[in-house]
């Protein structure tokens, strides 16, 4: 690599390497996510393979923790799969930013759509140049997928063989999972509100609903009123 | 409906998502108005998601080692702990709390 340094497509060189390698990196980052995914998909009750092919197919993990979250904590499939397509909402808006940078079509498009993600989109959007960018989506969404799919895998079937959740504390790490993919979005005022109004709006139902209904009602009261709160200038 | 018909429904519908957003025209969905819903969407579902996992016990609240592990998750994140840690951290407490208790 250093020997190449002044050859005159160094420059291009030197950005390709630092994309693939800054990819690799978020892809064994996310990778942890993908151990507690596989591990918490198990103890809420889904089989081995029900774990590997929500990561698989699904392959947004936001998505994901929450329909495992409320099928675990009772709730019906439905009420999961709402709250999984609600949270999933983002990737359309990031389709919309990446559209004009990828310009997919055809086949290409339809793969593309899969690696949509929070991690291949910063990785795109971050990027000076339009094949810089494209470099960047598409290495940061085949590593994270990789890594994201491997790690499920291993997570359910370790969580599988290490017998009783509860002796564990598996059942409370999920609360713990859902605090750390809350906390990098908490931002602003709007943000905080949003959160505070749905948690508090979330118990104050759970006496009244089925498992499930509190989480989607109060989802939707939240942001309806941090709509309402001007936004923090940054 | 069964979990393997919540799996690929929840797949389906994730996929169009994430296809929606690559194909649409931009101005369909490009208001700022669109796209601050999308991203207070999140906040709002993991946040009562959250809440129900540490004080929710079926259609009761609860008061149990789950609430030891939620404050030690706080205490991590703050401290920038990384996810693992926050994760494996907060199981231990609450296994340590139960085999105290």
């Amino acid at each position: 690599m250093s020997g190449e340094d002044f050859a005159e497509p160094a420059g291009w060189e030197r950005t390709r390497s630092a994309v693939v390698r800054n990819a690799l990196g978020v892809g064994v980052a996310v990778g942890a996510y993908g151990l507690s995914f596989g591990a918490l998909a198990t103890t809420s009750g889904l089989s081995i393979a029900q774990a590997c092919a929500l990561s698989i197919l699904t392959f947004t993990g936001g998505s994901q923790f929450a329909l495992v979250g409320v099928i675990g904590a009772g709730g019906s499939p439905a009420a999961g799969v709402a709250s999984a397509l609600l949270i999933g909402v983002r990737n359309a808006m990031y389709g919309l930013r990446l559209a004009p940078l990828l310009r997919v079509t055809g086949a290409r498009r339809l793969l593309a759509a899969q690696l949509v993600l929070d991690e291949s989109t910063a990785m795109a959007v971050a990027q000076d140049e339009d094949r810089a960018a494209r470099l960047g989506f598409w290495s940061t969404g085949l590593a994270v997928f990789v890594c994201w799919n491997l790690a499920t895998l291993v997570g359910a079937v370790g969580a599988t063989a290490l017998g009783d959740p509860e002796a564990l504390g598996l059942d409370a790490a999920v609360g713990a999972a859902f605090l750390a993919l809350l906390w990098p979005r908490l931002t602003g005022r709007g943000p905080w509100i949003t959160a505070l109004v749905a948690g508090a709006v979330a118990l104050a139902l759970t006496p009244h609903f089925p498992a499930g209904v509190p989480v989607l009602v109060a989802g939707l009261v939240a942001v309806t009123v941090g709509m309402r709160i001007p936004e923090t200038p940054r | 409906m069964s979990l393997w018909i919540a799996v690929l429904a929840t797949s389906l519908g994730s996929y169009l998502l994430k296809l929606a957003g690559l194909s649409v025209p931009e101005r369909l969905l490009d208001s700022p108005r669109v796209q601050r819903i999308a991203a207070l969407l999140p906040v709002a579902l993991l946040a009562a998601l959250t809440a129900v996992q540490v004080w929710a016990s079926g259609q009761t609240l609860a008061l149990d080692a789950r609430v030891a592990a939620f404050g030690f998750a706080v205490v991590a994140l703050i401290l920038r702990a990384p996810f693992l840690v926050v994760v494996i951290g907060a199981a231990a407490v609450a296994a340590a709390v139960r085999a105290l208790g």
